[in-house]
């Protein structure tokens, strides 16, 4: 424990050191040192505890009232430990080649203050046992994401998104601060209450920490302020952001949820059907966009939504007291926090290398990307095929257990759990159409013909970004091979959030991840001696033909399918909730001039209700104040005159 | 393990391009033709094989990816799923979420390796088939509930295990109904008349094969190899649902289960040769109709 103190300490110092060294590289190089050394220490922390040695936990009093400087480190905080240190010392990595400090000397310094103050706080938070102490660490980290998302504050766009932000977070704190009042009514202080322990009075926490920490994750109709602050900040904040920070608004229901002792149906059902709603509609709405960085983070509310389905059987396991669901279903749940951790970090900073070469992040200016950016083509290529959930990767292996749970829960007796089972379809369809995405993404960019002068001169990325990427891939493929390595972490922290998980040690749901590692080295193995033999037939073959063009002599690059018409189809299907927009393209005479053709695909919930009802609402008061204010002063007299009326009637009776 | 292990990839290596030449000879008949021998798809491969290749300048080793995972993947899945009575080779609880997935890999290459050629044609069948294929998955899956529920395991040796005779008896309906599903996923993920048009010369109405118009020598081979294959694997599912009996001899299971990949294979020759192809914009519909049939047979043995 001390050792993660130690880290969350040089992890939030890191940035401070360049406040002080304007002109001398704004101490980037000391900074990305002080965060590798706290990821090491706090990596070194976490595996001792786990091991058994260090102490578990730290408490010290504190001058604010009901407060106290509680941290504990156990298993379930340790899940969402580790991804955040291998991020965080990723992107701090990364930054140097990407956001170096010449290059932005306006607010490189700024970023990585904030990189490293985000960082710690979600130390603090992840270990926080302390309602006023976890509630401080959510605001700092809640600052700190706000200048992160506005670090290239000068445009428009990302002013927006930091603002739509900074309300979206304090909205759901104030859900936060009284869901913890709440709680400590019941509990009886603010510390933490131990798992399974409270007893009655969780409707109201629930649904308050359901709608903060929803809000916070990015579930469905929650999710405004993601895709807009995703995109506007740098590529490798993006990382942290959606790899590691939208994860405490999961660590927070986790954790809230591990408190009551009875769960009742209903609470596995909502969070069942929010998650199936995000998946689904978080991915459709990807399918739609042409932004990468948008693209990505709708993944991101897919991917909260995958998790919430893993959450929601897990519940539901709790609430028929079945502990084999219980356990697939909070163990698939973690396990995908982590992949997600991982491949999502990974697809950001390839993406971050795709905007560096070619300064631009519509998909449909990339294209042969491939021939030059071999190393950020194969990353995103293996990110790609991970947060598809195939296999060998990690998705493949949390996505597994989810699916497990889901069909475990059709043998149950009652009949609203044996509808859970229908989690298993929607996770199919989720996973379908993710695919159908990241074929598009892929192929779209890095395959074909450049789309544009800029991809046609781009260059691969520099060492720092691409050693970067690399332990993010070796994550992904340990644990998509290994799958058994992290089962003991999983089962302990199930047994964290559940001790009623212990009942399910024994017959050991979790055994046939051997088969699926096992699975994974047989594919990698046949598909590499099929390799090998076609590389030695293939070897001098001719490769200088051009494409098959159906006869047409004279192919263009623009003539390659584009983005938008590689998921028109899937976005048609959708379009009772999308409502793409398409601007142009009509052929109206026998001899059509140039034309152009647009289609964009705003937020459901962001654009299309609450702008226009906040506007309207803002409408109704401007109308008001002009009536209330209109400049005559005879009504003004009178404003005063019943003022002074009001208050000669409260003080004389 | 190792004989069965041999028994079940010499079953699939050595009959599945068979069934292509069923087909075809299905199609002549009712077309009033000689047609093609029942051994043509043998004699492409082998001719295929000696060929050379010629590769776009615009591709990668991407575009290689493609035929090697296409090839390779029914093979690994062919080991997770029982031929008939013969047993899968290798099971554990949940191999059916990696058969299913596996097929999604392949999908993910075949479909990336079109994406390379940057063909306008081959991106069309690419945004087709992944279409298509996500519309199928939820009926899969469906189907696979339904076995689960009814088998009361989560392995595809126990959901087409030796109980699924007695199981016609009490769900025969809801059986009958993921049958027709299942023959349905058969049809779309093979690329099948009503679905597509392995035989049309016009690339605008391709969805699979234009896909790998590129492919030359071996590497189109191993494509076509692969989807002999493929078709043997997922129509064996259709095959053991409708022939679910145990003879308690390997040979004669065998036999059985080639004579009801026979019988599939007429069957859908006689569709392909009775129906006309779909209008694209009918596919989504039509799969999503499969979906919700596939439902209302899980309702029947959920509630």
């Amino acid at each position: 424990m001390l050792w993660v103190l130690a880290a969350a300490a040089l992890i939030a110092l890191s940035g401070v050191p360049g406040l002080f060294r304007p002109n001398r590289g704004g101490g980037e190089r000391l900074a990305c040192a002080l965060v590798l050394l706290g990821a090491v220490c706090g990596v070194a922390g976490v595996a001792g505890r786990l091991l058994g040695r260090g102490v578990e936990s730290v408490t010290h009093s504190w001058s604010i009232p009901g407060g106290e400087f509680a941290l504990r480190l156990d298993p379930l905080s340790a899940v969402f430990l580790l991804p955040l240190l291998l991020v965080a010392a990723c992107g701090s990595v990364f930054g140097l080649g990407y956001w170096p400090q010449r290059e932005h000397p306006r607010n490189g310094r700024k970023f990585r203050l904030f990189f490293g103050l985000i960082a710690a706080a979600i130390i603090v938070l992840l270990t926080a046992r302390n309602s006023l102490l976890f509630l401080m660490a959510w605001e700092v980290m809640a600052l700190s994401s706000y200048f992160l998302i506005t670090t290239e504050g000068e445009k428009g766009e990302a002013r927006r998104a930091g603002f739509i932000y900074l309300i979206a977070t304090h909205t759901g704190t104030l859900a936060l601060f009284a869901m913890f009042a709440v709680l400590a009514q019941i509990s009886g202080s603010f510390h933490f209450p131990a798992a399974q322990t409270v007893a009655g009075g969780g409707t109201v926490i629930f649904l308050l920490a359901l709608f903060g920490f929803g809000l916070k994750a990015g579930l469905m109709p929650l999710h405004i302020w993601l895709p807009g602050a995703h995109a506007a900040a740098p590529s490798h904040a993006s990382a942290l952001l959606s790899g590691v920070m939208i994860k405490t608004g999961i660590y927070g229901l986790v954790r809230v949820t591990s408190f009551f002792a009875d769960i009742p149906p209903w609470w596995g059902w909502t969070v069942l059907l929010l998650g199936a709603l995000s998946g689904i509609f978080g991915v459709a709405f990807a399918l739609a966009q042409h932004d990468i960085k948008r693209l990505l983070a709708y993944h991101s509310v897919e991917n909260i939504g995958i998790i919430a389905l893993g959450l929601g059987l897990a519940l539901l396991g709790r609430s028929f007291n079945l502990p084999a669901l219980t356990l697939l279903g909070i163990a698939g749940a973690l396990l995908h926090v982590v992949n997600h951790g991982l491949f999502k970090s990974l697809l950001f900073l390839s993406a971050g290398s795709m905007i560096h070469a070619t300064g631009s992040r519509e998909i449909d200016h990339y294209g042969g990307l491939l021939k030059r950016q071999p190393w950020t083509g194969l990353m995103f290529l293996c990110g790609a095929v991970a947060i598809s959930g195939l296999p060998p990767f990690n998705g493949f292996a949390s996505e597994w257990l989810i699916y497990l749970g889901a069909f475990g829960a059709q043998q149950g007796d009652a009949l609203t759990l044996r509808l859970a089972v229908l989690a298993a379809p929607a996770l199919a369809l989720i996973g379908g159409l993710a695919l159908a995405c990241f074929v598009k993404v892929f192929g779209i960019a890095f395959l074909g013909e450049a789309r544009s002068a800029a991809a046609e001169q781009a260059h691969e990325a520099p060492l720092s970004m691409r050693l970067a990427m690399l332990p993010l891939l070796a994550g992904c493929v340990w644990i998509g091979l290994l799958p058994t390595t992290v089962a003991p972490l999983l089962q302990q922290a199930a047994i964290d959030w559940s001790p009623s998980c212990v009942a399910a040690r024994l017959s050991a749901p979790l055994a046939p991840l051997v088969w699926v590692g096992g699975m994974g080295w047989g594919l990698l193995l046949i598909v590499a001696m099929t390799w090998w033999w076609l590389r030695r037939r293939t070897r001098g073959a001719p490769d200088t033909v051009a494409t098959w063009g159906c006869g047409f002599v004279r192919p263009g690059v623009r003539m390659q399918y584009t983005a938008s018409s590689f998921a028109d189809f899937l976005v048609g299907l959708f379009r009772f909730g999308l409502r793409t927009e398409r601007h142009g393209g009509e052929v109206a005479e026998l001899f059509p001039k140039p034309g152009h053709f647009h289609s964009e695909t705003p937020d459901s919930v962001l654009d299309r209700l609450l702008y226009p009802a906040f506007r309207r609402t803002a409408l109704v008061f401007i109308w008001l104040r002009a009536r209330v204010q209109n400049g005559q002063v005879a009504i003004y007299l009178l404003y005063v005159a019943v003022t002074l009326f009001v208050l000669l009637r409260l003080v004389v009776f | 393990m190792v004989g069965r292990l041999l028994l079940h990839l010499l079953l699939l290596l050595v009959f599945a391009p068979l069934l292509l030449g069923v087909i075809n000879k299905t199609k002549a008949l009712f077309g009033g033709r000689v047609g093609v021998p029942f051994l043509q798809a043998y004699w492409d491969l082998a001719r295929l094989w000696r060929k050379g290749f010629v590769f776009s300048r615009t591709t990668t080793w991407v575009f290689q990816a493609g035929p090697v995972v296409a090839l390779t993947v029914p093979v690994l899945a062919a080991l997770l799923i029982p031929f008939g009575a013969l047993p899968a080779p290798l099971s554990f609880e949940g191999d059916l979420i990696l058969f299913v997935y596996l097929f999604g890999l392949s999908r993910f290459f075949t479909a990336a390796a079109a994406l390379d050629t940057g063909s306008s044609f081959e991106g069309m069948g690419a945004a087709r088939e992944v279409t298509f294929s996500c519309l199928a998955e939820p009926t899969i899956l469906f189907s696979l509930i339904l076995l689960a529920r009814l088998s009361g395991g989560l392995s595809l040796n126990r959901l087409l295990g030796p109980h699924l005779a007695a199981s016609w008896g009490p769900a025969g309906a809801s059986l009958g109904l993921i049958l027709v599903c299942l023959l349905v996923v058969v049809l779309v993920e093979n690329s099948r008349i009503p679905f597509d048009d392995p035989n049309t010369h016009l690339e605008l109405t391709m969805v699979h094969e234009v896909m790998v118009l590129d492919h030359s020598g071996p590497a189109f081979g191993m494509i076509l190899y692969g989807s002999a294959l493929k078709l043997m694997v997922l129509g064996s599912l259709v095959v053991r649902l409708a022939l679910p009996w145990q003879t308690g001899h390997w040979l004669t299971d065998a036999l059985v289960f080639l004579g009801g990949q026979l019988l599939l294979a007429v069957l859908i020759g006689v569709i392909e040769s009775v129906m006309a192809r779909l209008r694209l914009v009918r596919i989504p519909q039509m799969l999503i109709g499969t979906s919700l049939i596939s439902i209302f047979a899980l309702v029947l043995v959920l509630r």
